[in-house]
């Protein structure tokens, strides 16, 4: 898996307030950038910005390879059961082994459950699952410790860590630590503008 | 294609009566409990509700294409979902126009079903029946689509579903004239201008809509 994401000079304007500015990184295979700082510095409009969601107000975006994107809306469908839910995604990714995933994830004993009526974790390992089926060289996780015991926040960080061995590149925002390998932290108070 | 295919699926799926997130027969019902109360309000002079009948039934089936639209954009852009189809190049004027093709298949085919019974209440001619069926087939898909182009732009307000209704009804008269005008007018030029308002507003709709939810990400 060759992927590569580089950023240089962003700014990011949100109504009045320029959130940071002369943000530059690069990110080559196999490596984790995490990005930190405290509530409402920007960590999720700077995920935004690199999935290409929101425009910076100022730098570009380069990338190589397909993104997948995991913050805090599901986008699963709440009145299907997890199994259906996932599979509109399997079919647009065109996912061969979804199987994986769910064993990966341990979901395989909910997918009959309605989505609402999963427990926050069980979203959270749901929304990895469809971006494991993806199957995509980089990862853009919105605070994906949110809501996480300690048990399934140690899986989380092996999925990470296990990604970026295979040539992934993942780019975490959290305001909690995380233990990866290998791992550039970016701390958005220093480019506060 | 083969994911437009995938996305149609899942908007039918999503819209159609007995579908999970649409308004299911609700429209249907208030479509035809209007032509049944306006019976009661003008009495039962049969030549006047034959005379005013057609028109009648226009108006309840602009008022009930309404009932579907707050949940038609805004249930999906508030879960994230337009994002991660962008994400996998899924650009927001294609969701959107599978969305207006599910949300005319999952309103107007059976409005027209129901235009039978409610022309049978109103007792319209068969010759009248027919103008009004042939009208509605040629009106509907404009109806839809001035209805997901307003749902698009206020699906992020707050109280946007009050908003949409109020914003489609004077987007709409122009299909309500050449609509319901069919009626009046003994040629078929009336349904012939319908069908081409409704064919332009189909073409702009989900370029506004998907315009729309790109906005809507910037707010």
């Amino acid at each position: 898996m060759q992927a590569r994401l580089a950023a240089s000079d962003l700014a990011c304007r949100r109504g009045e307030r320029l959130l940071f500015r002369a943000l530059s990184f690069e990110a080559a295979s196999g490596s984790a950038i995490h990005i930190a700082g405290a509530n409402g510095i920007g960590k999720s409009s700077l995920i935004r910005i690199l999935a290409g969601l929101l425009r910076p107000f100022a730098g570009t975006v380069e990338s190589d390879g397909a993104m997948g994107l995991v913050d805090e809306r599901l986008a699963l469908d709440q009145n299907l059961p997890l199994g259906k839910a996932l599979a509109f995604y399997e079919k647009l990714d065109g996912c061969r082994d979804p199987g994986r995933a769910l064993d990966l994830l341990q979901l395989r004993p909910l997918m009959d459950v309605p989505v609402r009526y999963l427990s926050t974790g069980q979203k959270k390992r749901a929304a990895l699952a469809r971006l494991l089926n993806r199957n995509c060289p980089i990862w853009l996780l919105d605070e994906p410790l949110n809501g996480l015991d300690a048990q399934a926040a140690a899986s989380m960080e092996a999925l990470v860590a296990l990604h970026c061995g295979g040539g992934g590149i993942a780019v975490v925002a959290s305001h909690q630590s995380m233990a990866l390998p290998d791992v550039k932290t970016i701390d958005l108070a220093e480019y506060a503008a | 294609m083969s994911a437009l295919a995938t996305l149609l699926r899942r908007d039918l799926g999503l819209l159609l009566p007995g579908g999970r997130g649409g308004a299911g027969v609700l429209p249907l019902l208030f479509f035809l409990a209007v032509a049944m109360l306006y019976p009661f309000a003008v009495g039962p002079d049969a030549q006047l509700l034959a005379r005013t009948g057609g028109g009648v039934i226009w108006v309840a089936a602009l008022l009930a294409a309404i009932l579907p639209l707050e949940k038609l954009v805004s249930g999906d852009l508030e879960a994230g979902v337009f994002d991660q189809l962008a994400l996998r190049g899924v650009a927001e004027e294609w969701a959107m126009l599978s969305r207006l093709v599910a949300h005319w298949l999952a309103f107007a085919p059976l409005l027209l079903v129901a235009t039978l019974p409610a022309a049978a209440l109103l007792g319209l001619s068969g010759e009248t029946t027919r103008t009004v069926l042939l009208g509605l087939l040629a009106g509907t898909p404009g109806l839809a689509a001035v209805g997901l182009a307003v749902a698009a732009l206020t699906a992020s307000l707050r109280g946007g579903a009050a908003l949409a209704g109020l914003m489609v009804i004077p987007l709409a008269v122009p299909i309500l004239i050449f609509g319901a005008g069919t009626l009046a007018r003994p040629d078929p030029s009336g349904l012939l201008l319908t069908a081409a308002i409704s064919l332009g507003l189909c073409a702009l709709a989900p370029l506004a809509a998907g315009a729309a939810i790109k906005a809507a990400r910037e707010s």
